[in-house]
């Protein structure tokens, strides 16, 4: 090996050091290299070994001649299911939904027999007759012969001389034609916005607005909504079928006993002890509605998050970083629930512009 | 030299691993699937005093020790005078009453009475102070309901926690909101209308009696159509089936490849 040429004397290289010779480097758990077997010995002719005899009978003629019963077999068999193929096709009918279903139940498993049995016999026919001897064939050197090199560096440099490439104009031309192409990018960049504006922060809520049960779009009276325990999910009427809206309007509504509730729920914004509360998880926005009323918890399906409904829908459990936002209630003329205003913080995921407030406290803004 | 280490590279080895899985799975898919049972559909009767007077029997017997005598409620169980007999009904004619233990979710188990002793016992808790009573078949009935509406109310109100198809699925600290495969409808319009356990609840003027009836008819439907597959996680689809399957087939195209290069043992 010491006296193959460096691939690495190249004329750019040829004042450095020669470095080490490329021998390859074993890797662990790899067979060490099998320099008695080897095939083919490196071109200096170092090592030339004979390569070894194939042994011209196998090793177990008793069990070759088994396999090659079993490996005829099996190309038999692959032919006959080729045979069969060609009848499938040609003699079942489509013309229906169960003979499409028969036709291509026996063109499918007639064609896997075909490539089974020449796959299995293909396996059996080496790992039973084929002689099992290992053979190590060495790497030569990627790198081309130093004359060759240089013949392509003359050329490739006669080339560039011979293109003209050295005329200032058509350098200068060229790199600017290139220069629009590397900012049509940013340019699309553009079309990513707009940016959402306020829109986080409002809901479609408006003051006099009737909450109704989503589905049969009913209105509620506080008397309708009489039995501590109950809870049903509202939205505001006229936004029944709008689910971009919904998207962040959908509301539920809890019915207490009287004293049930506690700050920091806000009292003014109950009716008969009936409170409000996004139905949007402020950790992700999943819709946060599994209220039990034994404990008064609301469970987020997604996360687990978990809301006190008695006070004021605050964290108990899990990654929401805040409360469920609370809708101010109130009654119209006619008796009707209805909202005094829009949430006063924002509802849904909480966002980085959200501000400091939002990630500790309730409906305190 | 543990005795796997030792017998791994044996020919057999290779197929007693995939018989094994095999079997694990088979045996896996048995356990979890099983058949639904039926429950007998209650129709309520009207009370009388002699049912009034075997339902205080009866109730002094088996629920008066956690219940009170009175039915005023202990540390034990709570108090049951306006629950109703729609409420009583439905804890009976679930199994979940009598209860074996007070844990977190009392389980829905064979009824302990038959349907003349749990109408009996409701009659007189009724009798003690009203509350809603236990629907008639005509009530409950979802022949003619509207699906579509059913639909809504239960995606938007009931899904949550019971699953889109019923299914059931977990809540907090042990409770659990059960699977509606076993309900029937007069169960589900007494737990809509009462809130047993952990559930709201949904009264008349929310929901109204048609709305009810809407919302059994989507639950009914659902449950019984066709559900491919075995193990179909809450009606998601045949997604174990493919699972196991992909695994499976990974897996023996793993031995396969192994078998195919593996080397011969050096006999001489």
């Amino acid at each position: 090996m010491s006296d193959t040429p460096n691939p690495n004397d190249t004329p750019e290289s040829a004042g450095q050091e020669p470095e080490e010779p490329r021998t390859p480097h074993r890797i662990i758990g790899t067979p060490p290299p099998a320099q008695s077997r080897a095939m083919l010995a490196d071109e200096t002719g170092d090592h030339h070994e004979p390569p070894p005899e194939l042994p011209p009978v196998p090793d177990n003629p008793v069990r070759a001649r088994r396999a090659e019963r079993i490996v005829a077999a099996c190309f038999l068999l692959s032919a006959l299911a080729g045979v069969g193929f060609i009848a499938a096709y040609v003699g079942l009918e489509v013309n229906g939904l169960d003979s499409t279903l028969r036709s291509n139940l026996a063109l499918g498993t007639s064609l896997s027999v075909v490539f089974l049995g020449l796959g299995v016999g293909a396996v059996l026919w080496v790992r039973n007759i084929m002689p099992d001897v290992e053979l190590t064939e060495q790497r030569k050197p990627l790198a081309s012969p130093p004359e060759q090199r240089e013949e392509f560096a003359e050329t490739f440099n006669a080339g560039a001389a011979a293109s003209g490439f050295k005329r200032p104009l058509l350098r200068r031309t060229l790199l600017l034609a290139t220069a629009p192409l590397a900012a049509i990018p940013l340019v699309l960049l553009r079309d990513m916005g707009p940016l959402p504006g306020t829109s986080l922060r409002h809901t479609v809520w408006r003051k006099g607005m009737r909450l109704i049960v989503y589905g049969p779009n009913t209105p509620l009276r506080p008397a309708d909504f009489s039995n501590p325990g109950q809870m049903i999910t509202v939205v505001p009427e006229g936004y029944q079928d709008n689910q971009v809206a919904l998207a962040k309007a959908t509301t539920i509504i809890i019915k207490f006993a009287p004293g049930q509730l506690r700050p920091p729920t806000v009292m003014n914004w109950t009716v008969d002890d009936i409170v409000a509360y996004s139905k949007i998880c402020t950790h992700v926005g999943c819709p946060v509605a599994l209220y039990e009323q034994t404990t008064h918890h609301i469970l987020c399906p997604c996360h687990q998050s978990t809301f006190d409904a008695i006070h004021g829908a605050r964290v108990i459990f899990g990654p929401a970083p805040r409360a469920l936002p609370q809708l101010p209630l109130g009654t119209d003329s006619q008796g009707y629930l209805i909202a005094t205003s829009d949430y006063h913080v924002p509802v849904g995921p909480s966002f980085w512009e959200l501000g400091g407030s939002g990630f500790t406290g309730g409906n305190e803004s | 030299m543990s005795l796997i280490t030792a017998r791994r590279r044996r020919r057999a080895a290779g197929y007693a691993v995939i018989v094994l899985g095999l079997l694990t799975a088979g045996v896996a898919y048995a356990t979890v699937t099983g058949q639904p049972g039926t429950a007998a559909a209650a129709t309520p009767s009207s009370a009388s005093p002699k049912q009034i007077a075997e339902g205080a029997s009866l109730f002094s017997v088996t629920c008066a020790s956690c219940h009170g005598m009175n039915a005023q409620g202990t540390s034990q169980g709570p108090s049951l005078i306006g629950v109703g007999a729609a409420a009583v009904d439905f804890q009976v004619s679930t199994g979940r009453m009598p209860a074996k233990e007070i844990s977190a979710e009392m389980p829905r188990k064979p009824p302990v009475f038959d349907t003349a002793q749990t109408h009996a016992i409701a009659a007189y808790i009724a009798s003690l102070g009203g509350g809603p009573a236990i629907p008639s078949a005509a009530e409950v009935s979802p022949i003619g309901a509207d699906m579509a509406l059913g639909q809504s109310l239960f995606i938007t109100d009931c899904a949550q926690c019971h699953n889109f198809s019923g299914a059931g699925g977990a809540l907090t600290y042990g409770k659990y909101a059960p699977a509606l495969t076993h309900s029937t409808p007069t169960q589900i319009y007494e737990a809509m209308l009462t809130g047993p356990e952990a559930m709201p609840v949904f009264n008349d003027t929310t929901i109204t009696p048609a709305q009810k009836r809407d919302i059994i008819a989507y639950i009914t439907t659902v449950r019984s159509e066709a559900n491919p597959g075995g193990f179909s996680l809450g009606r998601i689809g045949p997604v174990t089936e493919g699972l196991v399957a992909f695994l499976g087939g990974i897996g023996s195209l793993v031995f396969a490849s192994i078998w195919i290069t593996l080397k011969r043992r050096e006999h001489t």
